[in-house]
């Protein structure tokens, strides 16, 4: 009888050596695993990165018009082209189009004219803008390569401004819009819900009901009330500022609930009351052991509650009393196809801006549930 | 060697009747994404009327999926892929509960009326939002063609028989209302209502505390006797075996590892496991200052199975090129059955 | 019971009044003094004499602190059922209001009930075939859901109707019936118009209550008692209806209190789009040339009625839910 201990075969016995990561190296391996919030996490990125260098993404002057070029459709990008000499070269173009007005129906129709192009070029001279709102620059980094010729990629609106542009100068307002809101709403969510749960008693009840009340009344009337308040000649800064604080209503109550439930049930764990007769004031014990044991679960929530608000304001600015014309956002965007004749006559008004809001929110929302799973330790 | 434990039954005899349920090379494995779990691997058991066999084993061994297997009531990922449960019916005929599909009419009417089970936990194995006595209706209606006056006094008489004090008030109640105890009796209510031939009882006291453990204990046993009904009864408490065990199986890693009538395994332990979990009770009167026998080492994760006998790896008498190269299968030793390689050479040389 | 219900209604009151203070405090925000606007809208015709500005300022208490003029607002519908006069239109409020909130509640009530309709069987099949195709496009069809708002939808299918089918919609009933008493051929020709805003208003809600219940029932499908449940010898059907789907419907049930609120909102903006004779337009209209009795109205008896539809969903929770009745 031999101890089997020096036997080769123990190999499959010993303990895998446990590779320690921190919570946050942990979640962003779980949340790597996700694929499709992987992916929305660099779409989010590049929405955003649309938005901070908007006027070097825009091939056009979003707020030029342009009367022969009204109710253009989305033009296609075409790769080759056939030369006077019958070859075929590369040359990314458009084809170049003529306004055609039939005078018994007042319809205008857009033709292609033959055997002219518009070449197209990346890093391409057009208007001039400030990059970041001080750096003068005038590289666009995708247009037509003479800076006298207009494309329309997604058409253009009832003035003959370019769709395209206007959707990528809107996102700078509509993604910012949700990550100001976030902000307020993180600031009274977490303050008053933190109140809440960590003192109980009178307090929480007050809050609770006041959080109760918020809730129960339907938000589109108050929301409209309060936008219909706003006056029409306030400066376009301080309507967008009314419109983040109006919007944010919504996306704290629910914040304090969750961040208020977070504190009821850690007030009960063992490492809190641990902390307590450590002799840790009850300000360290929230600031060292509460808000680190849920800031990734407040993360998640924040970032499902920015495509809420994007919502809101576009809702908002669709029916008129959010943001205001001179003012561009996806919301404003659509508020030009607002009537069924429009659309059928210009459907890319409705196509183009409610396809971004679509792909913005459902990438935030992807992004959001992913990080809610990647931070509950529970989940399979 | 004198028995460590004071046990209840003093003689045992040999089983008379026919097994109701015969397991034979029962094998239930979890298909994990990280692996394939063998929970049981090759199990033989047989459960006889009017007997309580004792499933013996550390939490983790595959007690509790054996059992479910039984009655077919492993949780996906889980699935049996080999053997046979042999249920041998009243009228003599049998079925194989191993093939039977899955939600089949045919196992859907063992479950419940043949063959009930009791579970571990009584706090969240009843329905949170559904009355007591209906619970315990719903199984009768199930099974039998009573109507619901009859259900309903069947239940409450139930419910009297285990020991629930003011019965008829306590069939309206709901789970939450009543303490662990009087749950655990309902759950027994429950599963005893349509006089099951087999009740399975999967550690019916571990949530209890031990006054109550006792009091179930007891009931089980007196119902037992009265309905002369077959009992299996998987537990990890050495002592509830010594209560009320005629037969016991120890298992380790999803195999039996011996297995013989209480007396043997108790007072002749076979297998060196059986063995060093008997060294590790604590008796009273002993020696102080005598550190407590532990059984050496760590179960192996169940991915990472040893090869051979899966107990080598904490075995004081594990022999190379024997016991990592072969598993032992149970043999008869002293009128018990014991899987390892030390009795089988000891045979084979003497 | 009993007494649950009547600390919920208890609860109530406080809400109420907080909703009336709030709804005038916003009506009020815009600067100006409406009997102007009136008196500049009457010019025309004939013009507002004296005796009258004065009765009208009285009534309202117009020009009068705010208290003053809430209390007077107050009382006109606590006594008289007056809830004011509408300046645009120069009719009771009255007069104008309660057909159209009689639409905008029955739209969101049939909304709900096609959300339940919808979101029941489908979140129940996500979770009892995890990871399926099905549960897939579920889930999928869930996210976009989620992901349009209402208007935008109702604009795509307003769109998609005429391109598909030829015919403009909009409006609850086709021109001809308008104004005209109830038929059974009117009756038809709602049916087939009132489905769309049905469908644009519902499906939001319709994707997050199937993730809800998909969630919930998760959470239950592997507790202990389904197998208790399983071991007595019921079929997977009835066990899964009895047991998990049950509890599961407890968190599902509470949510219509807030899935009403947005009901209703939704109801109001998509009315807008797909001009409906609904709160929306009216409401809508109100605020932009500030209307206030009108629109303070609306807001008003829209958030009361959800209040209520939130205490009447307590209930049922309280109804279906032992547990929170014997707290």
């Amino acid at each position: 009888m031999t101890a089997v201990d020096q036997n080769p075969v123990e190999i499959a016995d010993a303990p895998t050596a446990p590779v320690l990561l921190g919570p946050w190296a942990l979640m962003w391996r779980k949340f790597k695993r996700h694929r499709i919030a992987y992916a929305s996490l660099w779409l989010v990125l590049f929405i955003y990165v649309l938005a901070l260098f908007a006027n070097f993404f825009a091939p056009e002057a979003h707020d030029e018009t342009n009367r022969r070029g009204i109710f253009v459709p989305p033009q296609t990008i075409q790769f080759f082209h056939e030369t006077e000499d019958g070859s075929r070269q590369f040359q990314l173009h458009v084809d170049a189009l003529k306004m055609k007005v039939d005078q018994a129906t007042m319809r205008r129709s857009y033709d292609v004219q033959p055997g002219k192009i518009i070449p197209l070029g990346f890093f391409v001279k057009g208007h001039a803008y400030e990059l970041l709102g001080f750096i003068k620059a005038d590289r666009h980094f995708f247009g037509p390569k003479d800076p006298d010729d207009v494309v329309y990629f997604l058409g253009s609106d009832r003035l003959g401004r370019d769709i395209l542009s206007r959707i990528i100068v809107g996102t700078q307002i509509s993604m910012s819009i949700g990550l100001v809101g976030v902000a307020v709403s993180l600031l009274i969510g977490v303050s008053l819900g933190g109140i809440s749960g960590y003192y109980g008693g009178w307090i929480d009840n007050v809050i609770q009901r006041l959080i109760e009340f918020l809730r129960s009344i339907p938000t589109i009337p108050l929301w409209m009330g309060l936008a219909a308040a706003i006056p029409l000649g306030w400066p376009p800064l301080r309507t967008y500022f009314i419109v983040t604080l109006i919007v944010s209503m919504i996306g704290w109550t629910s914040l304090a609930r969750e961040v208020r439930g977070k504190f009821l049930s850690l007030r009960k764990e063992d490492f809190i009351t641990a902390a307590r007769l450590d002799g840790l004031s009850d300000w360290e014990v929230i600031r060292k052991h509460m808000v680190p044991s849920f800031s990734s679960h407040i993360i998640a929530s924040l970032t499902l509650a920015v495509p809420l608000m994007i919502l809101a304001e576009t809702s908002l600015s669709f029916l008129g009393i959010g943001l205001q014309p001179p003012i561009v956002s996806w919301g404003t965007l659509l508020k030009e196809a607002q009537n069924i004749r429009t659309i059928i006559e210009a459907p890319w008004l409705l196509i183009a801006p409610g396809s971004m809001i679509v792909i913005a929110v459902l990438a935030l929302n992807f992004l959001g549930d992913g990080l809610r799973d990647a931070a509950d330790p529970h989940a399979h | 060697m004198t028995p460590r434990i004071p046990m209840r039954i003093d003689k045992i005899e040999k089983p008379d009747d026919q097994p109701l349920v015969e397991i034979r090379n029962l094998r239930t494995h979890f298909f994990t994404d990280d692996g394939v779990v063998k929970a049981v691997e090759g199990v033989d058991l047989d459960v006889y009327p009017n007997r309580t066999l004792c499933i013996l084993g550390e939490s983790g061994c595959g007690k509790s999926i054996m059992a479910r297997s039984i009655l077919r009531i492993v949780d996906n990922p889980g699935r049996i892929v080999d053997g046979a449960i042999t249920y041998r019916a009243s009228d003599g005929r049998t079925v194989d509960l191993a093939k039977a599909r899955p939600g089949s009419r045919a196992l859907r009417d063992i479950r419940g009326q043949d063959i009930a089970m009791i579970f571990q936990e009584p706090m969240s194995s009843l329905g949170p939002i559904t009355k007591i006595g209906k619970q315990i209706t719903e199984t009768l209606l199930l099974h039998r063609k009573i109507t619901k006056a009859e259900a309903k006094e069947t239940a409450v008489e139930m419910l009297n028989k285990v020991g629930i004090p003011k019965p008829a008030e306590r069939f309206e109640a709901y789970p939450f209302e009543l303490s662990g105890g009087m749950r655990q009796r309902a759950m027994i209510a429950m599963a005893l209502s349509c006089e099951p031939r087999l009740l399975i009882a999967d550690e019916p006291t571990t949530a209890l505390d031990v006054t109550t453990q006792a009091q179930i204990l007891d009931l089980i046993a007196e119902l037992k006797d009265e309905l002369a009904m077959g009992v299996m009864l998987i537990t990890h408490d050495l002592g509830v075996v010594a209560e009320v065990a005629e037969d016991v199986a120890v298992m380790y890693m999803g195999r039996v590892v011996e297995k013989g009538d209480v007396y043997s395994i108790f007072e002749n332990p076979q297998h060196p496991y059986t063995q060093a979990l008997l060294e590790s009770v604590p008796r009273i009167g002993s020696q102080r200052r005598r550190r407590l026998p532990a059984i050496r080492g760590m179960v192996p994760h169940p991915l990472a199975r040893p090869s051979g006998c899966p107990f080598r790896t904490r075995c004081d008498h594990a022999m190379a090129g024997v016991c990592d190269v072969n598993v032992p299968e149970l043999i008869d030793v002293d009128g018990a059955q014991v899987a390892c390689f030390l009795h089988q050479s000891e045979r084979a040389h003497g | 019971m009993l007494q649950f219900l009547y600390r919920r209604i208890l609860y109530m009151i406080p809400t109420v009044f907080l909703v009336s203070v709030v709804t005038f405090a916003i009506i009020q925000l815009p600067p100006g003094d409406y009997l102007d606007t009136l008196a500049a809208e009457l010019a025309d015709s004939g013009g507002l004499d004296d005796g009258t500005r004065q009765a009208l300022a009285d009534q309202y208490g117009l020009g009068q602190p705010m208290y003053v003029q809430y209390l007077k607002w107050m009382r006109g519908i606590l006594f008289y059922w007056d809830f004011g006069i509408s300046f645009e239109k120069n009719v009771p409020v009255n007069d104008l209001i309660w057909d159209r909130l009689g639409w905008t509640f029955g739209i969101s009530i049939l909304t709900l009930l096609f959300i339940w309709m919808t979101a029941l069987p489908i979140g129940i099949y996500s979770a009892v075939k995890k990871y399926s195709a099905g549960d897939y496009i579920a889930t999928f069809l869930g996210f976009i859901g989620l992901a349009v708002p209402n208007f935008l939808l109702a604009l795509v299918m307003m769109y998609v109707s005429f391109k598909v089918f030829g015919q403009s919609v909009g409006g609850l009933v086709s021109p001809e019936y308008i104004d005209q008493p109830w038929t059974w051929g009117k009756f038809v020709d709602l049916l087939k118009h009132i489905w769309m805003p049905i469908v644009v208003v519902g499906t939001s809600g319709a994707a997050a209550l199937i993730r809800i219940m998909r969630a919930n029932l998760l959470d239950e499908l592997y507790r202990p008692y389904v197998v208790t449940a399983r071991a007595k010898g019921m079929s997977e059907f009835q066990l899964l209806m009895r047991y998990p789907v049950r509890v599961a419907l407890n968190p599902f049930v509470s949510t219509i209190g807030w899935i009403l609120p947005t009901l209703v909102s939704g109801e109001i903006i998509v009315a807008v789009v797909m001009n409906l004779p609904t709160t929306g337009p009216l409401l809508l209209r109100a605020l932009l040339v500030q209307d206030m009795y009108l629109a303070g109205s609306l807001i008003l008896i829209v958030s009361l009625l959800t209040v209520l539809g939130t205490l009447i969903s307590d209930l049922l929770l309280a109804w279906i839910d032992p547990r929170i009745r014997y707290q």
